[in-house]
């Protein structure tokens, strides 16, 4: 019987990076879109980063940022009592960062893709931005906030580097199906790991094919 | 009443340009801007809703200020009473025509409104369905019953017939114009169809590169006399051969070619590829029915 504590873990920390990052990326996006100043281009390169940074320099510098015993760990751990390296919560804060290239850039996309006209004719109707955003906008990109969403949800599920070094190994608390294939293969258990990279494979697959097919769906309806 | 004076620098396909036009309309009245692409036409509407902020001016409809630059006074387009109708026309694609309208309800404003207004702009067959199912004349029927669902102190129509074939312009111009008095509008109307503007306008604006280079009557502005003729219709001239006297003018209206007789004077004005309206005086058209 194998383990099933590590795709446990996984889709939980998978669900809550995407629902975190939904929330964090909806007004980020919309500002980079809508929004001017010369700061957006400045913005937007921290955005993409950890699209091009290796996975063990973002886990390196969160790790030295969670050191209880300096700056942010050790302000962390002095005013909440909360220590990030090696536990669940720090997992979920650098899956945040590693996959919030994915989420922002779908929902930019999306809204760069609305004609303006929409937002306009909707203030000239008197409605409010955020009566605006949640009837016009969102409706009409629905199909960029799924594949944000499945996208950062599957490359969560795929997280391996930034993971390892700030979450490290711990059965129950850290140790995700990517971290436990590794693990069988170090020990030569090539048949369980086996097992795990073959869910994950085909819960991949999946994940995506859904995606594409209902994408495909709003497309052909969107077409006139 | 409507009262502005806009200041504007814009950045254009031919480069910087100053935007610069004062206007006053009184209640009921029609306005056409008239004038090539790139002069500033839509951007005039657009300082007017509260799309753009103008470099300096001031806005006045009636007695309430929605922009006035000296006093740092800028209403946002929210708190403006007006409806724009878009050159795309910009309907909601996940709302059907009805739901659209519905929309555009005000606080407190019965559901009533959508409902006189789908029988007025004869929406009744078309209002289940969403806007990416319609064609060009009934988006646009669509939009503007949209945009008046509000009870606009002012409309401001961008180009709303340019997408349309002759046929069907012609016929939502009467409609234009019927809405305008229906409801006792101020309207302002883009254009560059100088048959459209003749037909519809009070008063009209010549802009060109930012500047009003003329305004009046739209005779007056568009031909340096008044037109009193009937039935107006715009064309382009292909062709002028002289035969004995008179000339003989080649006029392309739509995808149609007719004559028309000029004389010399008239003549010496006329380039080929010219836009010019042709109107009848005197003589009754002659209308015959046409065979089904």
């Amino acid at each position: 019987m194998i383990d099933w504590m590590p795709f446990w873990l996984s889709l939980k920390l998978a669900a809550m990076t995407t629902a975190v990052l939904f929330v964090i990326c909806l007004p980020l996006a919309y500002w980079l879109v809508y929004g001017r100043g010369s700061w957006i281009s400045f913005v937007e390169v921290l955005v993409s980063l950890p699209l091009v940074l290796p996975p063990s320099v973002i886990g390196f510098y969160l790790l030295l940022a969670f050191n209880p015993s300096h700056g942010f760990g050790a302000w962390l751990d002095r005013h909440f009592d909360i220590r990030l390296a090696f536990s669940f919560g720090g997992l979920v804060l650098g899956s945040i960062i590693y996959s919030l290239p994915f989420m922002a850039n779908a929902l930019k996309s999306g809204f760069a893709s609305l004609a303006p006209g929409l937002k306009e004719a909707s203030y000239s109707l008197g409605k409010s931005p955020a009566r605006t955003l949640f009837k016009v906008l969102l409706p009409n990109m629905k199909s960029s906030v799924l594949t944000g969403m499945v996208l950062t949800f599957a490359h969560t599920l795929g997280e391996f580097g930034v993971i390892l070094m700030i979450g490290g190994n711990i059965p129950g608390k850290t140790r995700l199906a990517s971290i436990a294939i590794y693990e069988e293969v170090e020990m030569m258990n090539y048949h369980d790991a086996n097992r795990y990279a073959l869910i994950l494979l085909v819960a991949s697959f999946l994940l995506l094919l859904g995606v594409y097919r209902i994408n495909h769906r709003f497309f052909r309806f969107a077409r006139p | 009443m409507i009262a502005f004076d806009l200041n504007k620098s814009l950045q254009g396909t031919n480069g910087r340009l100053i935007l610069e036009i004062s206007c006053r309309l009184e209640k009921g009245e029609f306005l056409s801007i008239y004038g090539p692409s790139g002069a500033g036409k839509t951007s005039v509407l657009r300082m007017l809703a509260g799309l753009l902020e103008p470099d300096q001016g001031s806005i006045q409809s009636d007695e309430s200020t929605w922009y006035d630059s000296s006093r740092k006074i800028r209403l946002p387009a929210q708190k403006r009473k007006i409806g724009f109708v878009f050159q795309d026309y910009a309907l909601f694609p996940n709302m059907t025509v009805q739901e659209n309208l519905e929309y555009a309800l005000q606080p407190r404003q019965g559901k009533e409104s959508v409902k006189d207004m789908i029988e007025i702009m004869e929406l009744g067959e078309l209002k289940y369905r969403k806007p990416q199912s319609l064609s060009g004349g009934q988006r646009q029927r669509a939009a503007l019953a949209r945009a008046l669902i509000r009870k606009p102190d002012l409309l401001l129509l961008d180009e709303p017939l340019s997408a349309l074939d002759h046929a069907m312009r012609y016929k939502l111009q009467e409609e234009i114009l019927r809405l305008h008095r229906h409801f006792g509008l101020t309207t302002i109307l883009v254009s560059h169809d100088l048959a459209e503007i003749v037909r519809l306008s009070d008063q009209v604006i010549h802009l060109d590169n930012g500047q009003v280079l003329g305004r009046g009557g739209a005779g007056e502005v568009l031909f340096g006399q008044s037109l009193s003729g009937k039935f107006p219709i715009s064309g382009e001239i292909l062709a002028m051969e002289k035969e004995d006297v008179v000339y003989v003018l080649t006029v392309q209206i739509g995808n149609q070619t007719v004559f028309a007789i000029a004389d010399e004077s008239e003549v010496k004005d006329f380039h080929l590829g010219d836009k010019v309206v042709i109107a009848s005086q005197a003589f009754n058209p002659v209308i015959r029915k046409a065979s089904r």
